[in-house]
């Protein structure tokens, strides 16, 4: 295959990327896009195959849809970044997602949980 | 909205966003440094888990702006720039796409006009009737009487009317406005401007009193006479002109879309209207009525047809001394456009053909390229581009090539069409010809399809293979590869055969036309002019008349460097009547009297002419009112009315007995193609019936200076008389054959456009494959191969292609060209010469083609071709 690497990690579904940024950013408060980066892939205990550029694509994203809000700040080691936080519409999306992904979660559970039939 | 402010704020954010991305790789950089990395270490692993700062941009762009927009213009521009550096491959598919549109447009607004486009309103109902007695004008018009019946008593009809068809081309002398100046005017029924449901744009129709016998003198305008003449004044209705020495008042000017010349006159200028009686007066002028009417509602043409047939039978047997009448009922469709509907649907078979061919020509083109810029769209790829990206990178450039091309199509129809509505050829509405846009829009999609279609969908597949084998195989080998040749040698066979076929149907008709053309006319046209010089009043009696022409006659003779004159009311291959010539003391059966074509003439008209006298004599001065009266009939009319006899001396009844003095060769009068049946000369110093008088003058001098003596007599003896319209005798012969011209001329540019294409796509193919093989004939000419050999070989493979194609091309005309005998003159549809002509022809311009890859070929450096991959 000649369009990705890290073949040994998992690629992210289409739109989860979108859900972690605002889950991190929920339990996080303001945080910069390193910092987001760095935190899903912590919490996926490095699972997780991030590209961390696409998380400035997210990023823009979420804010055009007025999610999250932006504001230029100072980072821990003095340098100035663009720090993000969630936005009211913005956590009320996350329920709805959280909603939906533990609603799909656990239909998946049970797809794969039903015992392979004799035939 | 926020993603298109985002378009023009681009460099705003891309700079907050470069600013973001180096706060996060210094930030990486430095936990990488406290988990142990050199620094060096520290900033490649940053950067490899942000997966490169040119993609984060990307993505972000991509994200945040209008990504179709913007990624439009930067594939707008790249697209540019490669064509420019392809730029020969450009040019050329954008000049065959744009020749290819540009005929298609041309010739389908051609057949819209004159096949499908309505020049009149409700045109559907409308009818032509024409009386069916015979050839000529004469049998094919109708008496006034039975136009009268119509109107009275036909149930298919709402309303007939119609017009006057032996009006001449400047009757109405116009005085009293300057330059005395000859107008064109057709005299119409007073109904008949309604009955076509034209309503005149100022003023009104002729009224009842104006359309009887000695009614008040009125005139209607022409659009176009109103336009130029009268600079389109609004108060000119109501105004008095002075025709032919009488006070005229103008009535009406009638619209901008109708034009009477474009349906019943094509290629004639027609100025003004006047009214035609129908009264006892005129039921006695004979056949003169051209007829249209008006269905009633829900009755067809046949059904009209079958009516008149029965109603005309019945007329016939009530007025046994009027003139037969056979009517013939069209739908007025059928009379526009059944003569030239057979060549229409040629040109747009042949016009198809040609399209076929630039698609063919194109694809070859495209496809070619394609598989050469497969190993650079692997690299791309290979680069990070993605596939989306590249799809609709190569839509745009394949968009760009077939608009370019439908832009110079459009100019080209928009050019062409104009031009051969400016041609005064004898065909009718092509003066009203414009461009048709339904036919632009298709052929542009046809066009933009064969793009896409080879262009981008090679391309597309090349954007899909497996990277590491295209980069590597390049081009020669690859199974693709082998395809495509495949593909191009069936599109170069096609283009061949289609070729053939186009070559083929046009050598037959260059050669019918050459053959018309060589046609014996009967009369020579070279050298020799017309001017009308009746004077356009009445004269008091018989012998003022006679002095009037002798005076003009003899002083237009004696100018130097003229060899003839004469005088005739009738020229050739214009307008036509015939008379009934039945031998003195001969009795006929009804239905078969002779009839003749008459023309009334001076003495000199045959040696201005340059016809023929077989035997007896030609008229002279001597022929006057009180002498014998006398006639001159052609061979035709002698073999039909005297076989085996010798017929000077015998009497013929015309315009009272008259006695045969001389027999002249036949004269091609009706059409090239056509036999002038019986023809009858009477002199016009006997007689007072003819409506006009043509002077005929032969001589040695430059047409200018022939039109300035002419002039300068005529002048002299008549300062009222126009002279001011000459005509060639030539112009006279190449209008009558302008509508086959006219077809010759378009199927042969569309003929030499396709074997130009044939021969390129040849070159495209042959030249190609020696390129992909340089390395094996590099082999085989350092074992020893002569050049000759090699040159030989490509030569063969050349001539292998073209004899496919042009089998397949001749048996396809073999059997297609018997659709067009009825268009050939003189020639058989499978003429061996035309055959072979196109086979030869085809084959020296695929030599031709094959020539100059073949040569490259032969003098290949073997070593530098072996060092090449």
């Amino acid at each position: 295959m000649v369009w990705g690497y890290h073949m040994n990690k998992m690629e992210l579904l289409q739109g989860t990327l979108d859900v972690m940024v605002l889950q991190t950013l929920s339990t996080m408060g303001s945080l910069h896009g390193y910092g987001i980066a760095r935190r899903i892939e912590q919490v996926s205990g490095n699972q997780v195959m991030l590209n961390q550029g696409t998380i400035y694509a997210s990023l823009v994203r979420l804010q055009q849809r007025g999610w999250i809000s932006a504001k230029w700040g100072t980072s821990e080691n003095k340098r100035k970044a663009k720090f993000y936080t969630i936005t009211r519409a913005g956590a009320k999306q996350l329920a709805a997602d959280a909603a939906y992904w533990q609603r799909l979660t656990g239909v998946m559970e049970r797809v794969f949980a039903v015992p392979a039939e004799e035939s | 909205m926020k993603k298109l402010l985002a378009l023009f704020r681009r460099s705003n954010l891309d700079s907050e966003l470069n600013e973001e991305l180096d706060a996060h790789l210094e930030m990486a950089v430095a936990d990488n440094q406290r988990k142990g990395m050199s620094t060096q270490e520290a900033r490649r692993a940053a950067l490899a888990s942000l997966g490169g700062v040119a993609a984060a941009r990307e993505t972000h762009r991509e994200a945040r702006g209008l990504p179709p927009l913007e990624t439009l213009l930067q594939d707008v521009k790249f697209s540019l720039r490669t064509l420019r550096r392809d730029a020969g491959m450009a040019v050329f598919a954008i000049l065959i796409s744009g020749l290819g549109v540009g005929a298609c447009a041309t010739v389908f607004s051609v057949v819209h006009t004159l096949l499908m486009r309505d020049p009149l309103p409700g045109m559907d109902r409308l009818v032509w009737m024409q009386n069916n007695t015979g050839p000529g004008l004469s049998a094919r018009t109708t008496q006034v009487g039975y136009l009268q019946e119509v109107q009275r008593s036909a149930k298919s009809f709402s309303e007939a009317a119609g017009f006057f068809a032996f009006y001449s081309l400047g009757d109405l002398k116009l005085t009293g406005t300057g330059e005395p100046e000859r107008l064109t005017g057709v005299p119409v029924t007073g109904n008949f401007f309604r009955v076509l449901g034209v309503e005149t744009q100022l003023g009104r129709q002729f009224t009842a009193e104006e359309a009887q016998v000695n009614g008040p003198r009125a005139v209607i305008m022409g659009h176009a006479f109103w336009k130029t003449r009268m600079n389109s004044d609004p108060g000119v209705i109501g105004r008095t002109l002075t025709l032919n020495e009488q006070p005229v008042t103008v009535v009406g000017v009638l619209p901008a879309y109708f034009d009477f010349a474009a349906i019943f006159a094509p290629g004639q200028k027609i100025d003004v209207f006047v009214p035609f009686p129908l009264a006892e007066q005129t039921n006695r002028f004979g056949n003169t009525l051209s007829l249209v009417a008006r269905l009633n509602p829900g009755v067809t043409a046949p059904a009209a047809h079958a009516e008149m047939e029965v109603s005309a039978r019945r007329w016939r047997d009530e007025h046994k001394n009027w003139n037969d009448f056979v009517p013939r009922v069209i739908s007025m469709r059928d009379y526009i456009s059944g003569n030239i509907r057979g060549a229409m649907m040629l040109l747009s078979g042949a016009v198809g053909l040609v399209m076929l061919i630039v698609c063919a020509n194109l694809s070859n083109l495209l496809l070619a390229r394609a598989n050469a810029r497969q190993k650079e769209i692997a690299i791309r790829a290979a680069l990070g581009a993605g596939r989306g990206r590249l799809i609709r990178q190569m839509l745009v450039e394949s968009s760009l090539l077939s608009g370019a091309g439908a832009l110079f199509g459009l100019v080209l129809a928009v050019g062409a069409t104009r031009f051969l509505a400016s041609l005064d050829a004898k065909v009718p509405m092509l003066a009203q010809v414009t461009l048709d846009w339904t036919a632009v829009a298709f052929t542009i999609a046809v066009a933009a399809l064969t793009g896409i279609g080879f262009g981008f969908v090679p391309a597309l597949r090349g954007s899909m293979m497996e990277l590491q084998s295209a980069m590597k195989a390049g081009d020669r080998g690859s199974s693709a590869g082998r395809e495509h040749a495949r593909i191009r040698g069936t599109l170069v066979v096609s283009e061949v055969a289609l070729a053939c076929l186009l070559l083929v149907g046009t050598g037959l008709l260059i050669r019918s036309f050459l053959r018309v053309l060589d046609v014996n006319l009967g009369f020579q046209p070279e050298h020799a002019l017309a001017v009308r010089i009746d004077p356009g009043r009445r004269f008091p009696n018989i012998s003022e008349r006679n002095a009037y022409y002798r005076t003009a006659l003899e002083n237009v003779k004696a100018q130097t460097g003229i060899e003839a004159a004469g005088l005739t009311d009738v020229l050739p291959l214009g307008t036509n009547r015939s008379w009934g010539s039945g031998n003195v003391g001969k009795t006929y059966e009804r239905g078969k009297y002779p009839l003749a074509y008459v023309r009334i003439v001076s003495d000199g008209y045959f040696k201005s002419m340059g016809i023929a006298l077989i035997a007896g004599r030609d008229f002279g001065p001597g022929d006057t009112p009180s002498s014998e009266r006398a006639i001159i009939i052609n061979e035709t009319m002698a073999k039909r009315q005297w076989p085996g006899e010798n017929p000077i001396g015998q009497k013929v009844r015309a315009d009272g007995e008259r006695v045969v003095v001389g027999i002249v060769h036949d004269v091609r009068h009706l059409a090239l193609e056509q036999d002038g049946g019986s023809e009858m000369y009477i002199p016009m110093w006997q007689t007072t019936d003819f409506p006009l008088a043509d002077l005929v003058v032969r001589g040695n001098l430059a047409q200018r200076d022939m039109e300035a003596a002419i002039r300068g007599q005529l002048r002299a003896q008549d300062p009222t008389l126009p002279v001011t319209v000459f005509r060639t005798l030539q112009g006279i012969v190449d209008r009558s054959v302008s509508p086959r011209r006219l077809i010759v001329m378009l199927l042969a540019t569309f003929a030499g456009f396709a074997v130009i294409l044939a021969s390129l796509g040849i070159y495209g193919v042959i030249s190609y494959s020696v390129t992909q093989r340089k390395k094996e004939m590099g082999i085989r000419m350092a074992l020893g191969a002569s050049g000759g050999a090699i040159r030989l070989e490509v030569l063969l493979q050349t001539l292998r292609l073209a004899a496919i194609g042009l089998g397949l091309g001749l048996a396809a005309s073999w059997t297609l060209t018997r659709m067009i005998a009825g268009m050939l003159f003189g020639i058989e549809p499978g003429d061996p010469m035309t055959f072979g002509g196109a086979l030869l022809m085809l084959a020296s311009v695929a030599l031709l083609a094959g020539f100059v890859p073949a040569q490259r070929a032969s003098q290949l450096n073997p070593v530098e071709a072996l060092r090449t991959e």
